[in-house]
């Protein structure tokens, strides 16, 4: 098997950054102040410190976005079907874009094929409240890529068996950080 | 374009949040203030009282529709990270899904319906430790692990700005 890169130009963290990612990761305090009580847990300057940070975090693409993260199953979202996709990859990019940018599509990634099992190099996550809904909405991603498609499937999640935060330990490690 | 990636509550079948709950959920699942007083600053944005806010946040973690408030990460920018996946047959599923999620770089392990039946996320901190790891898996499980990395992201909404004072 082709041995992948997965980063290419790691952003650079220091010690504060992944004491901040691990007393962030878990949610902030739900107080009136919480920047300010992190920055106290965290004996930072004050909640300036750790706003700055949060925004380097930002500005580099370590943080995503900082916000409510509901949990999508108990309102109702209860099916999570991962449609995957075989797109010429001379068009991938284009294709994913343009899925990327729909509503219903929560995650949209181009990964490795592993051929000739998984010819597929797609991937675009289909939230619903039931699998009709989520076909629903992977037949409209179908009639968007059109005759790009060679192949596709649904994958359904049955179960969760873990769903955490990062963890952070580099191997040889001898104490962890959760 | 869409400002909000994320699915809305169905009132359906959440019935019991409230029109406030709802509306934290729809309008803040990105954007939030890092002014001192955050939850203060939403209430004045939406019409309400920092307490109200607190507490109408608070009773949706507690009910389970909320994880948490706070900053997704993306994975592979802060260390090494790949999805993967294993093909193990049904019979011995549960026994191995444990050994996998025993490990503390694996987060988000799925049983998903395919032949590739055990997908999940492996994060270190960085490349070696990732290689390791997953070495370590197939070790132990005796079973390959299918490295599907992520090689572009196609989103319009990673970029915002943090609403400063």
């Amino acid at each position: 098997m082709k041995p992948f890169t997965d980063i290419i130009d790691l952003p650079v963290l220091d010690e504060i950054d992944h004491a901040l990612i691990r007393a962030t990761q878990t949610g902030l305090p739900l107080s009136s102040t919480p920047y300010g009580d992190i920055a106290l847990g965290m004996g930072l300057g004050g909640p300036d410190a750790v706003k700055q940070r949060l925004q380097r975090l930002l500005d580099i693409g370590v943080i995503r976005r900082i916000g409510i993260i509901p949990n999508h199953y108990r309102l109702g979202y209860h099916a999570n079907g991962m449609s995957v996709w075989d797109i010429p990859d001379d068009v991938v990019d284009t294709m994913g874009e343009m899925i990327g940018a729909l509503d219903f599509v929560s995650h949209c990634y181009r990964r490795p094929r592993h051929l000739p099992e998984w010819p597929f190099n797609l991937f675009a996550m289909v939230h619903g409240t039931s699998r009709e809904t989520v076909e629903t909405h992977v037949k409209d991603i179908h009639a968007l890529l059109g005759q790009n498609v060679r192949n596709h499937r649904i994958l359904y999640s049955s179960r969760i068996l873990k769903k955490t935060g990062l963890r952070w330990r580099k191997s040889g490690d001898k104490k962890c950080c959760d | 374009m869409s400002n909000n990636r994320n699915p809305k509550p169905t009132p359906d079948l959440a019935p019991d949040l409230s029109a406030l709950q709802i509306r934290l959920i729809e309008e803040f699942q990105r954007d939030f203030p890092t002014t001192p007083r955050p939850f203060a600053t939403i209430a004045e944005k939406i019409g309400s009282d920092e307490e109200s806010v607190i507490t109408a946040i608070s009773d949706m973690k507690t009910k389970g529709y909320v994880d948490r408030v706070g900053a997704t990460y993306a994975t592979g920018r802060a260390g090494a990270s790949t999805l993967a996946a294993m093909e193990i047959p049904q019979d011995q599923l549960e026994k191995i899904a444990n050994l996998v999620s025993h490990f503390t770089e694996i987060n988000h392990n799925y049983e998903r319906e395919d032949k590739l039946n055990l997908w999940f996320v492996v994060t270190a901190a960085d490349q070696a430790s990732l290689n390791t790891t997953i070495h370590s898996i197939e070790a132990k499980t005796g079973f390959a692990v299918h490295r599907m990395p992520m090689i572009e992201h196609y989103r319009l909404d990673l970029g915002f700005a943090l609403q400063w004072n």
